[in-house]
């Protein structure tokens, strides 16, 4: 039994020179052989400081105090170093694109062999191998910016398993991908657990997307310390992921709404696995039956309509292929699609960064081809996936202001604005502090107020919440419904179900230039063909209701929503 | 933007050589027409590196934006060389024969004329050796070459890194100018100079701090594949010599050395045709 | 060689791909017709500082030597070096900034103006002029005031870009210290 364990923490603790407060208190965790963990845990509970110490950056890279013991393939893993933990551990990182070293494909992939002094005929050999097993054989002479993300992300770990490690490591591996791409990463990742008999961990906060396929155990973390490590079955039983602040399944959830005891024999963990009787069926249909309808929203003036706007790149890329959309008054509606499906250009388009060759914009009946890239931003703004992309100035108040400063308006007015602003979006109390000091979340809210200063009748914002756990992304987004509330309309482009379900009423698709459907979010996710070739993911809720017998998938996914903001409302307001 | 150093892909006999030789190639000769002003070697360099690149079956309409640019960086070169010392010649070749008068101080002579001719031959004889390299040249080769020829792979590996990571940050680099524009940042004539290098700061600052976190993530992802461990390290897309590779650099460094031997042999950098 | 650490070669090579791009692509036209002022000395001025003059060098020679290969004149040597040599010169004065420290403040910044002004006038007052004498033969006058021109338009936007990324730099890095809402 000891020999098969291939890390050990033994009260292990750590604690980073810059801090004054441990990030690790007494972990005890062992990883066998071939086993397949899940660590999960809202941000700065320490699930990314477990990563490090397991691969070596710590404490190599991110020097610190290290109390206890940790035993990587039988050594202490502090000693090891990097290169030798290389060997043993094989890390996925979550940016894929600043893991992609290689200027194509091959040798990306040939990286650590080319280290290692492998001679040249076998290196070719062995990356060809490895391409295959993870399906890149086809890229191997591309650039990284001509594969898709989830093809960059094959190459990652490809790029790790030429050293053919023992235990491989994914931190984040859903962050930047679309649901179907994600699904499938967690396919693949399970099925080159089960050839090559590696540890795999993953290190999520989005458990229903990893526990597509099953995993031994989950390790749930909080402040530091592990809370939870067991089966998933017996975790989702508890309420302990609502606790920590992380997302249930929604099924899980939904059948909590029911009124429906879990238990660890019904394996909730998987969809697919899930055992519910008669009976239970029977109170989850009741529940629907009881459950109000939601309203359905009134019909709104016009705002902006594009009709038949068409768009070729310089290069010869048909990006957008006739687009019609009409957006009204004070709605919040989400943009979604794939990756070159044209959402991006799309937005580009109404902003004025590139201008369509054919078709036209209009914004409150003005014809918007008539507006410079600036005077475009009187009216619509646009905020950058990435906060830290916008933000250029080290204080607070001067970011805000830069819009209405650069447009010559009078300091005093400027003041004022700024401030009004601030107040909207909660910062006020942090005028006066420089940017440097805010967190993520804070610098996101800092790049829409500098947007909002201006008034700009829409907004649209890419991605917001990309790689944010559960709790910053509830505050950013209820923080955009509140601002919808207040008059602003509000665009997202996004491949967040979750979000385009819980908060905006409305969804566009996006494929290949086109647009393919446009209707209410329930509705796109519950048709097959749509999320099939937009690359979303049947909601989990669809499976449920037709498990239960409820013919109505969508309407049992609005009524869930409701149900389910109603109560996050109630949490938050105690 | 994919092609940037505008490497394009044919069978010829240039594309076969290994870009490690090619380098080693372009060093030398470029070393040796910039060392000397042999006015017949120069000539006869030019009507050679014409003839390889008919060899190479690069296409003029290939190159037509890059040898646009360098024709127009020649011609700006000799207009300069004239209007700040139309006697260079004079001062070089030690006599002066007047062919005519412009207006003030401008006189054209036939020793200026000739300095120009060489100062042109110096550029025929070297751009297309240049386009050559750069248009035969994968840019996957091009760090294994640097490293072949004596470089460190480390440095080498910082060029790789650039070749990699520039299209990803002249598309940052649109995408922030676009947003930031948005804002009302000006860079065009618009606004003062002081105000314009002001504006761009206002993209510059979220694009650098920017990259300057991906250092570090870049730097983490590499030591985690185990760069730097050894003092050496392969190449996948390093090819071994062939016969031809041995061949081209033989004939190389042969001109080099012949050119020195010119320069010593002539009594001096310059081939003089006025005594 | 010394041998340089990971971060090292990475801060060369993306240092060098964004000289590159600033370079080539970002166009500011200067008060001379047809020339464009160029932003990458501030980069440089800045980078160098940060990661020292091994990089410095290194980036000004990496990024100005791509910038001639893609125009298609490769081998033109002597600007090259120039830019080499500031990024080195530059790099120097590192120590008396403190910038990792994560403060510039006035002093700093007066020695930070006071470094590039210098570094530019030997190198494009010195170094590229002398070059270009030396390899080309060219006229005496026009590479000199070729070279006080390009110093003084780079010594200008060194003030502005690299002071300007200098304090936002500094200001990036988080300090300890008690901040209170008002």
């Amino acid at each position: 039994m000891e020999n098969n364990t291939v890390i050990s923490f033994e009260d292990f603790g750590f604690q980073y020179t810059a801090q004054a407060e441990p990030t690790l208190y007494h972990i005890n965790l062992n990883i066998q052989k071939g086993e397949k963990v899940l660590i999960a845990g809202p941000s700065g509970c320490g699930k990314s400081t477990i990563a490090h110490c397991i691969n070596g950056l710590i404490p190599n890279r991110y020097p610190g105090k290290a109390t206890g013991k940790l035993t990587i393939g039988g050594k202490n893993a502090l000693e090891l170093g990097l290169f030798g933990l290389s060997k043993i551990v094989g890390t996925v990182l979550q940016d894929a694109d600043g893991q992609f070293i290689g200027l194509t494909v091959a040798e990306d992939i040939a990286f650590a062999l080319e280290n290692d002094n492998i001679p040249n005929d076998e290196m070719h050999e062995h990356v060809k191998t490895v391409a295959k097993l993870v399906d890149v054989e086809q890229v191997l002479h591309h650039a990284p910016h001509e594969i898709s993300g989830g093809q960059k992300q094959r190459v990652s770990l490809a790029g790790v398993m030429v050293n053919q490690v023992d235990v491989l490591l994914f931190d984040e591996p859903l962050a930047n991908l679309d649901p179907a791409t994600g699904k499938q990463a967690i396919e693949l990742i399970d099925r080159i657990q089960k050839r090559t008999g590696c540890a795999v961990i993953i290190i999520e906060h989005r458990i229903e997307d990893v526990l597509h396929r099953n995993v031994d155990r989950v390790v749930l973390m909080g402040d530091g310390r592990i809370l939870y490590d067991g089966s998933a079955d017996r975790m989702l039983c508890s309420d302990l992921l609502q606790k920590s602040g992380i997302r249930e399944p929604l099924y899980v959830t939904a059948l909590k709404y029911a009124g429906v005891p879990l238990t660890p024999e019904m394996h909730p963990a998987s969809l697919h696995a899930l055992s519910l009787s008669d009976g239970q069926k029977q109170q989850v249909r009741d529940w629907f039956d009881h459950q109000p309808t939601p309203d359905k929203t009134a019909e709104l003036p016009v705002l902006f309509q594009a009709k038949g706007v068409d768009f070729t790149y310089p290069g010869g890329h048909h990006a957008l292929k006739g687009i019609d959309v009409t957006i009204r008054k004070g709605e919040m509606l989400s943009i979604v699609g794939t990756n070159g499906a044209g959402k991006s250009t799309f937005s580009k388009a109404v902003c004025g960064f590139v201008r369509p060759q054919q078709g036209t914009m209009t914004l409150n009946g003005t014809d918007l081809a008539t507006l410079s890239i600036k005077e475009r931003a009187d009216h619509i703004g646009y905020v950058m996936q990435n906060p830290n992309q916008m933000i250029s100035k080290t204080q607070i108040f001067d970011e805000v202001a830069l819009g209405l400063r650069n447009r010559g308006i009078p300091e005093e007015e400027v003041r004022q604005r700024v401030e009004d602003t601030l107040k909207i979006c909660g910062l006020y109390s942090f005028r006066n502090w420089p940017v440097s000091a805010l967190s993520y979340g804070q610098k996101k809210r800092v790049t829409i107020a500098s947007i909002l200063v201006l008034q700009p009748e829409m907004i649209l914002l890419d991605e917001p919440t990309a790689g944010q756990d559960f709790r910053h992304y509830t505050e950013i987004m209820d923080f955009l419904h509140h601002l919808n509330k207040q008059g602003v309309t509000v665009v997202l482009i996004t491949h967040d179900m979750h979000l385009m379900l819980e908060y905006t009423p409305r969804a566009v698709v996006f494929h290949d230039g086109r647009v393919i459907a446009d209707q209410s979010a329930a509705q796109v996710l519950n048709d097959p063909q749509i999320v099939e070739q937009a690359h979303l993911k049947e909601t989990s809720l669809y499976h449920l209701s037709m498990t239960c017998g409820i013919p109505a998938p969508e309407e049992f996914t609005r009524r869930f929503i409701a149900r389910d903001q109603e109560v996050r409302r109630v949490d938050q307001s105690i | 933007m994919t092609n940037l150093f505008n490497y394009i892909e044919r069978q010829s006999p240039i594309h076969r050589l290994t870009g490690a030789s090619k380098l080693v190639c372009l060093l030398t000769w470029s070393l040796a027409a910039m060392s000397g002003f042999h006015t017949p070697l120069l000539a006869v360099l030019t009507v050679v590196s014409l003839i390889l690149f008919k060899v190479s079956k690069i296409k003029l309409k290939d190159i037509r934006f890059m040898l646009g640019f360098t024709m127009v960086f020649m011609l700006l070169n000799n207009l300069l060389i004239f209007l700040f010392s139309p006697e260079h010649g004079v001062s070089i070749y030690g006599s002066r024969t007047v062919l005519f008068h412009i207006a003030g101080p401008y006189v054209v002579t036939a020793e200026q004329l000739f300095y120009h001719l060489n100062v042109a031959l110096k550029y025929t004889c070297t751009i297309p050796i240049v386009l050559l390299f750069v248009c035969t040249t994968n840019p996957s080769e091009f760090a294994a070459s640097l490293n072949r020829i004596g470089v460190s792979y480390r440095i080498s590996y910082a060029v790789a890194l650039s070749l990699r990571y520039i299209p990803d940050i002249q598309r940052e680099y649109a995408d922030i100018s676009q947003a930031q524009q948005a804002r009302g940042i000006e860079l065009s004539k618009k606004a003062s100079l002081i105000s314009r290098l002001k504006n761009v700061s206002g993209i510059l600052i979220p694009l650098i701090l920017s990259s300057m976190e991906r250092i570090d993530t870049i730097s983490n992802a590499m030591e985690l594949r185990g760069f730097g461990k050894s003092p050496k390290r392969t190449w996948y897309s390093g090819r071994p010599f062939s016969k031809g590779d041995w061949i081209a650099m033989t004939l190389c460094i042969g001109l080099l050395i012949f050119s020195f031997i010119l320069t010593i042999v002539n009594g001096g950098r310059y081939f003089n045709p006025f005594i | 060689m010394k041998k340089f650490s990971v971060k090292t070669i990475v801060a060369i090579g993306i240092g060098a791909a964004l000289f590159f791009v600033l370079g080539r692509f970002v166009a500011i036209p200067s008060p001379v017709p047809n020339t464009n002022i160029s932003v990458q000395y501030g980069l440089l001025a800045f980078l160098s500082v940060v990661y020292g003059p091994v990089a410095g060098l290194l980036i000004g020679l990496i990024g100005h030597a791509l910038i001639d290969f893609s125009y298609g004149w490769g081998i033109w040597w002597s600007w090259v070096l120039a830019s080499a040599v500031f990024g080195l010169l530059v790099g120097f004065t590192s120590k008396a900034t403190k910038l990792e420290e994560g403060e510039i403040g006035k002093k700093g910044l007066i020695k930070f103006n006071i470094s590039q002004v210098i570094c530019h006038v030997i190198s494009w007052g010195l170094v590229a002029p002398v070059l270009d004498i030396l390899i080309f033969s060219e006229p005496v006058n026009k590479v000199f005031t070729q070279g006080l021109l390009a110093g003084v338009s780079n010594a200008v936007t060194t003030a502005i870009v690299g002071s300007l990324l200098c304090v936002a730099y500094a200001a990036s890095k988080p300090k300890a210290g008690s901040l209170t809402k008002e």
